[in-house]
């Protein structure tokens, strides 16, 4: 099957009920996207797939093709909101921070308050209470 | 994933026709639209089906239009196209309002109306919403279409009307006068189930519907009268309260659920006040 990832054109020979996660992880070496619950709970594993943040452990990996997918490791390490993540402590122990970034990136430009909360209210933080991460979001 | 993968077969139709064929000659199949249910059992060894058809690939079903007064959500709409779509907005805001409410985003963007029915979980949060919209779910096969109003889709606990040789085509929502209402109580507004949902209409007469309070989402035939002939909230309390069957379970207990629906009921009445 083919897709797009991180920009660039892929081929992987898996079982097309594989989950996307483990194929980002196992076979293409991706491990900036972690599993959490495994059950669409707390949204460590996100991704954008076409745009929108989806639960990559609840995807099979047939569900991408001709799909554009894009992962931490596509932002390259330098983007706004990874460098706010770093500068406001939105970034603790670092499980959640994947996927608060990707789900983050969805959201429109110059987002309020309200809209940050609903916008990244499917992804679980045991650390920093999340003031930290919401100030990180509307820094960058 | 606890489940062995190599023993799961996923069969990938290019058509609707080729996907109802192969449900009358190839299944048992499970179908998958957003997976959002499907795939916590499968990660979990839960599942019990091994093959399975992916319905992902035919964005035809992936729809919501008017036609003839009345709109049509095709299988494939997700929650997000629902909270994005003018019509549902303008028609069904308390279907926008359930969509929110369920999940996260991510949720949102892959699960699907159809999907919540055919899980048939009694605390679906959409489902109070099309009971009390009075929704038509269209049902295909080889054999042609069924239309088959939500009231009778459900024969019991997670059992529904439909065969292993149809799918879930479409919904239907018939125009709905009056003022809509929808209240989820739980634990926490997104990533929470249900301990109790509501969806009403301030029509005449009135309509009301309940989630998480029996083995099926219900109507409450007798409270809907009771306010319709003008009887009093105390009254129309205490007959909702006869109407439901609640459970104690790990998200609540049969006791608080009767009293927040007695509340709930009270406060769809204020809040809808002409």
């Amino acid at each position: 099957m083919r897709f797009r990832l991180n920009g660039q054109q892929r081929e992987l020979e898996v079982h097309p009920m594989k989950r996307l996660l483990d194929a980002l992880r196992e076979d293409l070496g991706l491990i900036g996207t972690k599993e959490g619950c495994g059950e669409g709970e707390c949204g460590s594993c996100t991704v954008l797939v076409d745009g929108e943040p989806v639960c990559s452990c609840l995807l099979p990996v047939a569900q991408v093709e001709g799909a554009e997918v894009i992962t931490i490791e596509g932002l390259g390490g330098e983007h706004p909101l990874q460098r706010a993540f770093v500068e406001e402590g939105g970034a603790q122990c670092g499980i959640c921070t994947p996927g608060m970034i990707m789900a983050a990136l969805a959201l429109g430009p110059n987002p309020t308050e309200a809209e940050i909360r609903e916008g990244l209210a499917g992804n679980l933080c045991r650390c920093t209470g999340y003031t930290a991460i919401i100030r990180a979001v509307q820094k960058a | 994933m606890r489940t062995a993968i190599s023993k799961l077969t996923l069969l990938q139709p290019a058509s609707l026709q080729e996907a109802l064929r192969m449900l009358d000659e190839e299944g048992p199949l499970r179908p998958l639209a957003g997976c959002t249910d499907v795939y916590v059992e499968v990660n979990f060894g839960t599942a019990t089906q091994t093959r399975f058809l992916n319905l992902w690939g035919l964005p035809q079903l992936r729809y919501v239009r008017r036609e003839n007064g009345i709109l049509r959500i095709g299988a494939l709409a997700t929650f997000t196209d629902l909270i994005r779509s003018r019509e549902i907005q303008e028609e069904a805001p308390m279907l926008v309002a359930a969509s929110r409410e369920i999940g996260g985003v991510q949720i949102q963007n892959r699960g699907t109306l159809a999907g919540n029915i055919a899980n048939a979980s009694p605390a679906g949060d959409s489902l109070p919403v099309l009971a009390a919209l009075e929704a038509i779910v269209v049902l295909e096969s080889r054999q042609g279409q069924r239309r088959i109003p939500f009231h009778r889709f459900y024969t019991g606990y997670r059992q529904s009307v439909i065969r292993p040789d149809e799918l879930i085509v479409a919904v239907e929502l018939p125009r709905t006068e009056g003022v809509q209402w929808f209240r989820k109580v739980g634990t926490r507004a997104a990533q929470a189930i249900s301990k109790v949902v509501m969806a009403a209409v301030r029509s005449d007469p009135p309509r009301l519907a309940l989630g998480s309070v029996a083995p099926t989402v219900i109507r409450l035939p007798r409270t809907e009268a009771c306010l319709a002939r003008g009887g009093s909230m105390t009254e129309a309390q205490e007959i909702l309260t006869k109407e439901i069957q609640p459970i104690d379970d790990l998200r609540s207990t049969a006791a608080y659920r009767r009293l927040v629906c007695a509340n709930l009921l009270a406060r769809f009445w204020t809040d809808t006040h002409a």
